[in-house]
């Protein structure tokens, strides 16, 4: 194994990938489950789905624009979907969940239409729903590496802020931290995050990375910081567990990540109760 | 000389939610140092003129002042603690410690892009000891009692050291012991280091025998004294002012 990382190219993609990610996207998920929020991740990464669909069509269409990493188109649609559930989330005040859904059907929705139009551009579209460990490129491993240097820095700093906003939204506001710039900053790194995790994790299992570390990590942490720790380390454990029997076993690494992480899970819920 | 402008200073001020009106011309000076109980029935907009001095609600006419500024020019929001009622402001699984909660009180006065240090740490540690807390500064806030998370957000509330605290209906869903071990501490918040001190509560006998002033509450300001002024008011003028007989000492009610 360490040989092949080593000599392939590829293999190192999909590893530093894979070990960067598996910091940041518990990271954002501490954060993301504590509020309530492991939907809006779901919700998401379907519209960075039709933001890759749509990607990968210009690419076909207008070849100028096949240079251009359909990750990027990802991300602005990403991002774009996390403005928009802000927007409808102040819509239906009262039901506040709906958001979800819609975002996510019209994630879908759009997307699968893009995919017709294409013809299904079979290729790459496997990678980007289940993740994989061939077709991460040096361009992928770039974006992860400034997103995730992007995201480190501003939990950092904003780290008081954040936990403030996250363990009692009305005292944040009460206090005058600027809660919704915070929050505003906030749903934007996630929506990077959820897109430069795709290539690795797959769309349909990203939010899975952000939130089943966490669930383990909140049965046993003594506090907040504890917790992102704890989530922290377990999400790389299942990240490299996952992308190491991915490539034995030829399976796709989304699958192997999530079942990983929730057999820590299990096991972390089992020791619980055995300790009680 | 000048007299020290009110902590808080209401004028004129009427809110309502879509056509219904919730307040109606009030007017209401909270004197530093005072302890200022503000009674009201369920439903009588105490909540609601919290939040318009907290600056969550705006209100649609009238006027506001904190520390003899304008309210939309008050930018030292460190120096008004703030207590919610416990039961609606965060939820119980929340792994965070007592350390934690508590030093989320100072996160506005360090502003932006500071980190605390071991200046936080004692000003946290300090707090926790005046609530009484400190064997339980790395406790999840989540396994203590009601009391004692209430005991934690009051020490949130003063960690910043602000001039004023204010408390919407702290004791509910604090256990009937605690409650009067709870209204002492608030006591010797107000009287040893003189902290201004507004409570909500729609429990009026709990704390006739510890505010110095009163306010009574329903869509209008219908009394605004000091307790010597109330206690001399007699049966008919306070069932007018709360609606129903009440009883100002006792405070154990049978059920």
């Amino acid at each position: 194994m360490i040989e092949a990382i080593f000599t392939y190219e590829f293999l190192q993609n999909a590893f530093l990938s894979g070990a960067i990610i598996g910091i940041i996207a518990p990271l954002l998920g501490a954060f993301i489950v504590v509020r309530r929020l492991s939907l809006i991740a779901d919700a998401l990464s379907h519209v960075t789905l039709s933001g890759i669909a749509a990607g990968l069509l210009l690419g076909q269409t207008f070849p100028v624009l096949s240079a251009v990493n359909p990750l990027y188109f990802g991300m602005v649609f990403s991002v774009g979907g996390s403005l928009l559930v802000e927007r409808l989330r102040n819509v239906y005040k009262h039901y506040q969940e709906l958001a979800i859904p819609i975002m996510m059907s019209g994630g879908i929705g759009l997307g699968v239409i893009l995919i017709s139009i294409a013809n299904g551009f079979n290729t790459d579209l496997f990678s980007y729903l289940f993740g994989s460990v061939s077709a991460v490129s040096r361009n992928d491993l770039y974006a992860v590496i400034g997103i995730s240097l992007i995201v480190l820095v501003t939990v950092y700093l904003l780290y008081k802020e954040l936990f403030v906003l996250s363990f009692d939204e009305e005292y944040a506001k009460a206090s005058g931290i600027p809660s919704k710039a915070v929050h505003l900053a906030f749903i934007i790194l996630t929506a990077l995050v959820i897109a430069v995790s795709m290539r690795i994790v797959g769309v349909l299992l990203v939010s899975a990375l952000m939130t089943l570390p966490v669930a383990a990590a909140m049965r046993i942490a003594k506090g907040f910081k504890q917790t992102i720790w704890l989530s922290v380390l377990f999400g790389e454990v299942s990240v490299i567990a996952g992308l190491i029997s991915a490539f034995y076993l030829d399976l796709a690494p989304g699958g192997t990540i999530v079942v990983t992480s929730i057999i820590i899970l299990l096991g972390v819920i089992f020791w619980k109760k055995e300790k009680n | 000389m000048k007299e020290k402008p009110p902590v808080i200073d209401i004028r004129d001020v009427n809110f309502r939610y879509d056509r219904e009106n919730v307040l109606e011309r009030i007017n209401l000076s909270i004197p530093k140092g005072s302890f200022v109980g503000l009674v009201g029935p369920n439903g009588s907009g105490k909540s609601t003129l919290l939040k318009i001095i907290l600056g969550l609600l705006k209100a649609k006419e009238g006027y506001v002042e904190l520390f003899g500024v304008p309210q939309d020019k008050f930018k030292e929001w460190d120096r008004i603690g703030f207590v919610s009622q416990k039961a609606n402001s965060f939820n119980t699984g929340f792994p965070a410690t007592v350390f934690e909660v508590v030093m989320g009180g100072l996160v506005k006065k360090m502003g932006l892009f500071r980190r605390p240090g071991s200046k936080e740490k004692e000003a946290v540690e300090q707090a926790v000891r005046a609530v009484g807390m400190e064997s339980f500064l790395t406790r999840n806030i989540g396994d203590l009692s009601g009391g004692q998370q209430q005991r934690v957000f009051i020490a949130r509330a003063i960690v910043s050291n602000p001039s004023v605290l204010i408390l919407d209906e702290p004791t509910v869903g604090v256990d009937s012991q605690n409650v009067e071990s709870f209204y002492h501490m608030l006591t010797h918040l107000n009287q040893d280091l003189g902290m201004t001190l507004l409570l909500v509560t729609h429990d009026i006998g709990a704390i006739t025998d510890k505010v110095t002033h009163v306010a009574c509450l329903n869509k209008y300001l219908h009394f605004h004294g000091s307790m010597q002024q109330f206690v001399e008011l007699d049966e008919q003028e306070l069932s007018d002012l709360y609606g129903h007989g009440i009883r100002l000492l006792d405070h154990h009610h049978d059920h």
